[in-house]
């Protein structure tokens, strides 16, 4: 019988904005930005918005900030912050307020200055000692997170031989979806050996394995499926949605090579009704190159420890046997902060088939797995056009 | 009665040389890092004890940083024999020489006037 979740919502209007750098804007105006354009892509005024699903990187309180600067009186509220899978861990709160009534349109939306304004990423960093305290992993240095990734890169290399060409075609396939995509802010062309020779950040990890540091806002709308039927787009119905949460720092992760994507995606599957196989279009948080490879094993496109050797030769690059992280991703479109939002963004444009020269043709059934943390914190939502009802 | 909790006694043993990590009472497993309940049975009863410090790297990297921010930092987690992981990094060593499988032992070591654990290479 099928999960009573399934389908009865639907993103009805997506909308981005301050794309790359938004110098000269503040990231509560770039939010806002999308947001307007996450409504008029609906066919709804902003005015319609009865629900908020929001959290910062900075401010501890921020849907507050956001409610007021929206001039919006919201019945739901959700400010879960688990990093940036928590836009797609917004769904399944949504999705049970709007299944209550409690609330008719709710709004999850993003957005961070985090390059061009003065909370730039080394005083998050800094601030983050203080406030996010971590005694026994600070000594050691990571309060970046590209150490925590690089050990988990590197113990995937050790147990499966997982190569270093491998993680740079996770890189490469970016780039060529990349450019594909006209909003993406890194389109040069990029191969194998540019990855590796890039500047080593944390070994075995270079500057061209990590996504990159731009500003952006990124919104979605949601609705029960019913009235969604009524709205300006298609409607891109969520079949499913799941989180996990096995750890906060990296050293706390039992094993460095299964993430809690392993659960996350079990449990969104089997509300939807879906294996992997179903799969037409898949959205990984690409955080670092390492990431897609875990993911893609964890939500199983592959057994443990081949992902490496699946990613090899193209195949998730444009023409490949699966089309991943079809933007560009966090590694080469826009990665500001927490990226989460924008998986569901390109997710719900490939459904509806808005993709342009990245599109990949009569997708119906999208994958988005969200990251947050050091591989900590991990939501994968299923999402489908009318006809997977 | 205890006049403190299990992070201020752990750095309080640290500040005094001493390596000290929790073991269950309840299903005998080693806690670390340390807490006021088992996370692997949820028992409150946890002892202190003092590991062999011997362990072995379970992974490592070297995060490479401008002289300026303090140059190159090795960074390991180190699996004790004892069964626990921490974060830390091997000194006495070239960074980039340190392997995942290597045995290393514990020193207490100072840093920024607090003090830190460390490990350093062991033969076999």
């Amino acid at each position: 019988m099928a999960h009573p979740l399934r389908g009865k919502t639907a993103i009805v209007g997506v909308g981005h904005a301050g794309f790359g750098d938004a110098s000269g804007f503040t990231e509560m105006e770039i939010l806002t930005q999308a947001a307007l354009a996450a409504c008029a892509d609906a066919g709804i005024s902003l005015r319609d918005i009865d629900g908020l699903a929001t959290c910062s990187v900075t401010s501890g309180m921020w849907a507050m900030n956001a409610a007021e600067s929206l001039g919006i009186r919201p019945k739901f509220i959700d400010s879960t912050m688990i990093g940036g899978s928590s836009f797609v861990e917004h769904l399944l709160p949504a999705m049970l307020a709007l299944d209550a009534g409690i609330c008719n349109a709710v709004l999850v939306c993003y957005g961070s200055t985090q390059r061009s304004g003065t909370v730039n990423r080394a005083a998050i960093a800094s601030a983050r000692r203080l406030l996010d305290a971590q005694p026994y992993e600070h000594p050691y240095g990571p309060a970046a997170p590209a150490p925590s990734y690089a050990l988990a890169a590197a113990r995937h290399m050790h147990q499966y031989g997982t190569t270093r060409e491998q993680l740079a075609e996770v890189a490469v396939a970016a780039r060529k979806w990349a450019q594909l995509n006209p909003e993406a802010q890194m389109r040069d062309p990029l191969t194998i050996e540019d990855v590796i020779g890039a500047r080593m950040v944390a070994d075995p990890l270079t500057v061209r394995d990590c996504c990159l540091v731009t500003d952006g806002a990124g919104a979605f709308v949601l609705t029960r499926a019913d009235r969604a039927r009524d709205l300006a787009k298609p409607p891109v119905h969520v079949l499913g949605n799941a989180t996990a949460v096995w750890h906060r720092q990296i050293s706390s992760l039992p094993d460095l090579t299964v993430t809690a994507a392993s659960e996350s995606g079990a449990r969104a599957f089997e509300m939807a009704g879906i294996t992997a196989k179903d799969a037409d279009v898949v959205e990984l948080y690409d955080a670092f190159t390492i990431n897609t490879i875990l993911f893609l094993e964890d939500l199983g496109f592959c057994p443990k420890g081949e992902g490496g050797r699946f990613v090899a030769d193209g195949a998730i690059a444009p023409g490949g046997r699966l089309p991943v992280n079809t933007n560009g991703g966090g590694l080469s479109c826009v990665h500001p902060g927490m990226y989460g939002i924008f998986i569901m963004i390109e997710a719900v444009r490939q459904l509806r088939g808005e993709c342009g020269e990245r599109q990949v043709n009569g997708a119906r059934i999208a994958v988005v797995n969200g990251n947050g943390g050091v591989l900590s914190s991990q939501s994968t939502a299923v999402l489908g056009t009318a006809d997977t009802l | 009665m205890q006049t403190a909790g299990p992070q201020k006694q752990y750095f309080d043993a640290l500040a005094a040389g001493a390596l000290k990590i929790q073991r269950c009472e309840a299903c005998s497993r080693h806690v670390f890092y340390p807490r006021v309940q088992c996370p692997h049975c949820g028992a409150d009863r946890l002892a202190w004890v003092q590991p062999t410090g011997l362990g072995t790297v379970y992974s490592t990297t070297v995060f490479r940083r401008k002289p300026a921010d303090g140059g190159d930092q090795q960074i390991a987690l180190i699996d004790l024999d004892e069964g626990v992981r921490m974060m830390s990094r091997v000194e006495n060593v070239d960074p980039a020489a340190v392997r995942i499988g290597m045995r290393v032992k514990a020193r207490v070591a100072q840093q920024d006037g607090a003090p830190v654990l460390v490990f350093d290479p062991v033969e076999g």
